[in-house]
């Protein structure tokens, strides 16, 4: 019996993975992140009409994103290192 | 006038933006073609970037009309993720070279590390898949990631055209570019092109994804460039912050 996947199946695998690699791969924090992001200024913007905390909070929570992600990353460096 | 000044930023950031993320993923495209050209021969590394550009034009026709139907607030969320992600990933990438956290991008090791694995695959008399396949992966993956900066950033902006030839201009300067110097890609100041980028790609991302939330900017466009005048200190500001740690100098990081 041939058990070998289709061409689709390849086809439609190597897709989901390589929208997995771009979108999460070795950064799942920062994936995690936006997501986090979105919810809150939909929170804030759609739900609680709140326009001006939105204009701050977006880019405020990117800046923080960054800024774990980059920590996570020093640690990692610092646990190899040791 | 203020129309005039806050249509000119979007323009230019997207620009900058399309022609940084093309000319990177161009010069990692082409290391590899050229790797595999000069260790297997041409015609195979032709035949693989042939093929690839005709299946990425495929699906550029294939998804970039059924993009424009979808509602544009959806889009921009969408896109705005998508580009906040992207962004995110390749200014932490950035941060974390320049501050020595993370080893340099060497075009000449990605080259060096190519010709090794296709010499240690024997050679066929036939026709030459290994390398037909190596040049088809890396010039389909890269220019995967043109095509999605280009649809996401153009269809956006309304600007598809634009952001077409941007990225057009900027694959035929580095192929020039990269034919005249051969294997010296390594000169290319990949890292502060990645960190331009990373801060672009975050700007638009920042903008986009509250367009698509019904965040009412102050400035409308405008707004774009007080992100990248943000992101770009905060970026300045983790690698004087990071560099000022002695321990972290060349520790190196995998991710």
């Amino acid at each position: 019996m041939n058990k070998e996947p289709t061409l689709v199946i390849r086809l439609l695998k190597g897709f989901g993975m390589f929208w997995w690699d771009f979108l999460v791969g070795d950064t799942p924090e920062l994936f995690v992140g936006a997501l986090i992001i979105i919810g809150v200024v939909a929170g804030l913007s759609e739900a609680g009409h709140h326009n001006a905390a939105s204009v701050v909070a977006l880019p405020l929570l990117v800046v923080v994103a960054l800024a774990l992600s980059v920590h996570r990353a020093q640690r990692t460096a610092r646990r190899k290192g040791r | 006038m203020l129309v005039a000044t806050a249509v000119s930023s979007g323009v230019v950031v997207l620009v900058g933006a399309v022609f940084l993320a093309c000319a990177v993923e161009m010069v990692e495209a082409l290391t590899i073609v050229l790797a595999v050209g000069h260790t297997r021969g041409w015609r195979s590394a032709f035949e693989g970037t042939g093929v690839a550009l005709v299946a990425l034009t495929a699906l550029v026709a294939v998804f970039g009309p059924a993009l424009i139907h979808v509602p544009l607030s959806v889009l921009r969320l969408v896109v705005g993720g998508i580009l906040l992600i992207f962004g995110m990933q390749w200014l932490r990438k950035a941060i974390l070279r320049s501050s020595g956290l993370k080893a340099m991008h060497d075009e000449d090791e990605i080259y060096r590390e190519t010709v090794a694995e296709l010499e240690a695959v024997g050679t066929s008399p036939n026709r030459d898949r290994i390398a037909f396949v190596m040049a088809f992966k890396g010039v389909f993956l890269e220019g995967l990631e043109v095509v999605i900066t280009v649809l996401t950033l153009g269809t956006s902006a309304h600007r598809l055209g634009l952001a077409a030839t941007v990225a057009g201009v900027a694959i035929v300067l580095v192929g020039i570019v990269g034919v005249v110097v051969a294997r010296q890609l390594s000169n290319v100041p990949e890292n502060a092109m990645k960190m331009g980028v990373g801060v672009l790609l975050v700007s638009y991302g920042t903008f986009w994804t509250g367009e698509g939330l019904k965040v009412r900017w102050p400035g409308n466009d405008t707004m774009l460039l007080v992100f990248v005048a943000l992101y770009l200190l905060v970026t300045w500001l983790m690698i004087a912050v990071l560099r000022r740690e002695p321990s972290n100098v060349e520790s190196g990081v995998a991710a």
